[in-house]
């Protein structure tokens, strides 16, 4: 597992969308550095044909009947937003090169 | 387009479709709140659908049976422990910063979708069909984006196709099969207008004989069909356009705006975007169990494609009048009992004849759909046998029909 | 009174009528406005609601209706629970004012159950940390020694139940957050087996490793409590339909013929004297009464810390994501377009812990290196479940010390790695989903509290609590009591 680049800390904070500060950077290369040292032990344990393990206690999942519950009101469902206006949510505008 | 028809002897376009369609269920995919095209913004969340901390997802049975309905009608492979999986992208209309959606292991596989072109009939094999929750729905306003959750959570399938549409005809003619299928099952409105069906176009050119795929680019935005056909051509048109003008074709996802008819370069998916998936640790594997298939196929109409192949080989149907009925399930279904009721059992172009000119077209002249038909099935039967045995005259048939539309009386009164 | 009083005496005496719900409630907020200026650990105290809430169980009790199992006892929340009309941070700024729409089902089932809500105590911030340092509001002292660490992350809860200022609190525990502090306070903690109790209205940390469960000042209180909050519930898809026994019936006082495993891999190394000697102790004392010690091996052990800090960041970047300052929350001021918004509201919203770990996942997550991290970590968690399936074929409990050392010191642990390693002996449960409980077994020579901790079989919670119940009877603080705040 190779070290850590300052550009790739800068990849992995863009693509979290965490602003860092020069300083922050630096140290969270540091120590990120240190623990993906730390991990290099499970790349020497064997685990072919070892099923990942999502739940510990095995599980399946159970469905829901198709039934409709009351929805929060629109005052209810916008009262957190920091921004808000006539029903919507209000964000800045949203650059195209920046959708999905 | 003469010009666009003398290159696509050299060049051979190659198309994959991805279709989502809308689930047609009352409550979302994975919290009981409301479904409802137009209501007021914000009316129909829950904290789920707000991605509010603590809320954790259930999924709904409707949803899991309308697909597997589409993945026995395209005779898929169903998986029997299929997975939900975590899309991860930062969106304003995306309020838990991740889409719930299926990776690599999808519910269905490998099925398939038959297409009507030039005359015959030609399957387009599915890669996959998984299930997946919408997004909300944003609106740029000046320096502004509004964003109304209604319609965030809202289950969905996604049909993707392998690409083996070779013509932007056909890409229309797989979204217009798609289609009908879904409406024919009950599984989804489809209604386009509504955003209920939606499709990515995959494009790219190569020349004819070359087995190697060329550079493809993503069209989204598409929400008609004449739009699939309009979006692909223009594409297939632009990137030969390119390569014969010795550039190469970039990677890209192109947005496709209906108003201008031209398509512009959203950015490069591959740098932009790591949707970072892993399997959704609040949502078990979904099994799929032998009473809930057994459900699924006991409770499957006849197929659209199967009604055409009965119709054109056993009644001798023209494959144009069989293709006009398979286009609408009730009209179909009208037919159908037109022949139970009729004697002899020979008659099918007869009373294909007399359905699809005489009847649709009254009920067109009045704006009426086959179902609002003042004229019952024995009715259309009775007329029908009174021509078929000499009893009366074509000529004064239709005139008894006329009659007998307008009064909802049977002829032989 | 005293604000010493057990759950189940709580209760007794309200029902008996001995002393009012209300009088409970008001005494116990007396006592918060006096000392909680030393230990911290509340975030936010709903005396308001904790008053409404013990009048209505003392007019119920006038009115000759039935009461709850837990009626007018005063319990505290840690704050990444969420509570319906009373603000739920997770300890965190970028959910600074979000005051929710919903209850939680442990909170819905407190409250059905007659439980009086006292507020909303201290953690670490969005449960990431073991010593409550994270908070991003306030420090929260062990009253043990107020140099020292509650704990981490449900230090608020343990340092609350220790200092007498409410008579039992909810914790979250995805590595040990429970258990840790529990030790740490000198009280009981108990992590449920994963899909025991609910997780609908529970911060998300980690999803695959999050439980809730009840921090107590002893093992029946503890029982009592789990009774209550246990159980199935359809709004949460990893919730276990599994019949809720009644806990407290298990504590029989009799180990004799038990089976107790000792992991040769958790009583190794860097094991603090004090510990040790606190845990031989418990084992010659179990050993006394019957209980057979089988010396086993848990082979993977090494591998959890590493297989931890992989599964838990990974799904934390994934749980964290919704923090936007869109729909609740905090958001900065003056983005000049989305990115911004976005960066900014996270960059100024999360701490460093937080960051550091949404940093961590994004990195394991990422295309191109999911096999080698998250897969391999999930892989590895299935030996570790292995060896656990192995070691309980030959033993009925296994019995560790529940940290290294006792509590350490305010700003003790230098970097985020030094960190970690004090929850070498947490990680395994929640890893293999397993229940585990630390119950205090005597003080080091400062004073401070040790804790045992005891891993059972799935589902096995009565054995934890009734093979806790026989050691808090025979190595226990009995009656000691932190002295801040005696």
């Amino acid at each position: 597992m190779p070290a850590l680049t300052r550009k790739e800390v800068e990849e992995i904070a863009l693509l979290a969308r965490l602003h860092l500060e020069p300083s922050e950077l630096d140290t969270i290369q540091g120590e990120l550095g240190a623990i993906l040292e730390h991990f290099a032990a499970l790349a020497q344990v064997d685990t072919t044909d070892v099923q990942p393990m999502t739940h510990a206690v095995p599980m399946e999942l159970r469905l829901r009947p198709d039934e409709v519950a009351p929805s929060l009101s629109v005052e209810e469902a916008l009262r957190g937003a920091p921004v808000k206006k006539d029903g919507v949510f209000v964000v800045p505008a949203i650059i195209p090169g920046d959708a999905e | 387009m003469a010009e666009l028809a003398k290159l696509l002897e050299t060049w051979e376009p190659v198309i994959g479709l991805e279709v989502h369609v809308q689930l047609n269920t009352r409550s979302k995919a994975f919290s009981p709140s409301a479904i409802q095209f137009g209501a007021p913004t914000n009316s129909l969340t829950d904290p789920l659908v707000l991605g509010m901390p603590g809320t954790l997802p259930v999924f709904n049975r409707a949803a899991l049976e309308l697909a597997l309905r589409l993945g026995v009608a395209t005779e898929s492979k169903i998986r029997a422990k299929s997975r939900f999986a975590r899309k991860h992208y930062f969106y304003p209309d995306l309020p838990k910063g991740y889409q719930i959606s299926q990776y690599d292991e999808p519910l269905c596989e490998e099925g398939h979708v038959d297409i009507v072109t030039g005359g015959a009939v030609k399957r387009i094999k599915l890669e996959r069909i998984h299930l997946e929750e919408d997004a909300g729905k944003n609106t740029h306003v000046g320096q502004l984006s509004h964003v109304d959750l209604n319609r965030a959570g809202v289950p969905l399938v996604e049909v993707v196709s392998a690409p083996e549409l070779t013509s932007a005809e056909e890409a229309a003619e797989f979204m217009r099969a798609l289609h009908r299928l879904v409406r024919w099952l009950d599984i989804s409105e489809a209604d386009m207008e509504k955003g209920q069906m939606r499709c990515d176009a995959n494009v790219s050119i190569r020349l004819r004989g070359e087995d190697r795929l060329g550079t493809r680019t993503e069209l989204k935005n598409i929400n008609s069909f004449r739009f699939v056909q309009n979006a692909v051509e223009h594409e297939i048109a632009r990137q030969i356009r390119i390569v014969e003008g010795g550039g190469r074709v970039t990677r890209e996802t192109r947005l496709w705006d209906a108003d201008a008819g031209t398509s512009a370069s959203m950015r490069s998916k591959e740098e932009a975007n790591d949707y970072r998936y892993f399997p959704d640790p609040d949502l078990p594997p979904l099994v799929v169990d032998g009473a809930t298939m057994m459900n699924i196929l006991r409770s499957l109409p006849e197929l659209p494609a199967a009604r055409f192949k009965r119709y054109v080989e056993q009644l001798g149907l023209s494959p144009d009048d069989a293709r006009t009925l398979i286009g609408d399930r009730a009209l179909a279904e009208y037919f159908d009992l037109v022949c139970k009721v009729h004697p002899g059992g020979r008659s099918g172009r007869m009373i294909a004849n007399w359905l699809l000119h005489e009847l649709l077209g009254a009920l067109n002249a009045d704006g009426k759909d086959i179902a609002q038909s003042p004229m019952v099935p024995a009715t259309l039967s009775e007329l029908i046998r009174l021509v078929e045995d000499g009893t009366i005259s074509g000529k004064i048939g239709k005139e008894i029909f006329e009659e007998s539309y307008k009064t909802g009386e049977a002829p032989g009164r | 009174m005293s604000e010493w009083l057990s759950v189940a005496d709580t209760a007794k005496k309200i029902a008996t009528g001995e002393l009012t719900a209300l009088h409970v409630v008001d005494h116990l907020l007396a006592r918060i406005a006096n000392l909680d200026g030393t230990v911290g650990a509340y975030l936010a105290v709903d005396g308001e609601g904790a008053r409404e809430a013990a009048n209505a169980v003392d007019k119920q009790r006038a009115a000759g209706q039935r009461l709850g199992p837990l009626a007018g006892v005063p319990i505290a929340l840690k704050d990444v629970l969420v509570t319906r009309g009373l603000e739920t941070t997770a300890a965190s700024k970028i959910l600074q004012g979000w005051v929710p729409p919903y209850d939680g089902t442990v909170v819905e089932k407190l409250r059905a159950a007659g439980a009086v809500i006292l507020g909303k105590v201290n953690c670490d911030e969005f449960a990431m940390g073991s010593s409550t340092e994270r908070s991003a509001y306030k420090r929260t002292t062990n009253p043990w020694n107020t140099q020292r660490v509650p704990g981490g992350s449900s230090g608020g809860s343990s340092a609350a139940v220790a200092a007498g200022l409410c008579a039992a609190s909810l914790g979250t525990d995805t590595g040990g957050s429970i258990r840790q502090p529990a030790a740490f306070c000198g009280v009981v903690g108990l992590k449920p087996t994963y899909g025991r109790v609910s997780r609908w209205g529970v911060v998300a940390f980690a999803s695959s490793l999050d439980q809730v469960g009840p921090l107590t000042r002893s093992v029946h209180d503890a029982a009592l409590v789990l009774e209550v909050i246990a159980g199935f519930d359809p709004r949460d898809s990893t919730s276990l339909d599994a019949p809720v026994p009644a806990y407290s019936d298990a504590l029989v006082g009799d180990v004799t013929g038990l089976k107790v495993g000792l992991p040769r891999e958790y009583f190794a190394g860097n094991l603090d004297a004090d510990v040790k000697a606190a845990l031989d102790r418990t084992i010659a004392a179990l050993k006394d009464r019957g209980a057979e010690m089988i010396d086993i091996s848990l082979p993977h052990t090494s591998l959890a810390l590493a297989a931890y800090y992989i599964v838990a960041p990974a799904e934390a970047s994934s749980n964290l994501a919704r923090y936007d300052g869109i729909r609740f929350g905090k958001a900065a001021q003056g983005a000049k377009d989305l990115l911004d918004l976005y960066m900014k509201t996270r960059g100024a919203g999360f701490g460093p812990e937080v960051k550091r770990r949404i940093m961590l996942g994004t990195y394991a997550l990422r295309s191109g290196y999911y096999d080698a991290y998250y897969k391999k970590a999930q892989q590895v968690r299935a030996l570790i479940k292995r060896d656990f399936d192995e070691a309980f074929q030959q033993v009925d409990v296994i019995l560790t010390p529940t940290t290294p050392t006792a509590a350490f010191e305010f700003g003790a642990k230098a970097t985020p790695m030094d960190m970690y390693l004090g929850d070498v002996f947490t990680l395994s449960c929640n890893l293999a989903g397993l229940p585990g409980i630390s119950v205090p077994c005597g003080l080091t020579s400062d004073e401070l509290p040790v804790g045992a901790q005891l891993l059972g079989k799935p589902l096995d919670e009565a054995t934890l609590l009734r093979v806790g119940h026989v050691i808090e009877s025979l190595v226990g603080l009995r009656d000691k009591r932190p002295k801040a705040v005696s």
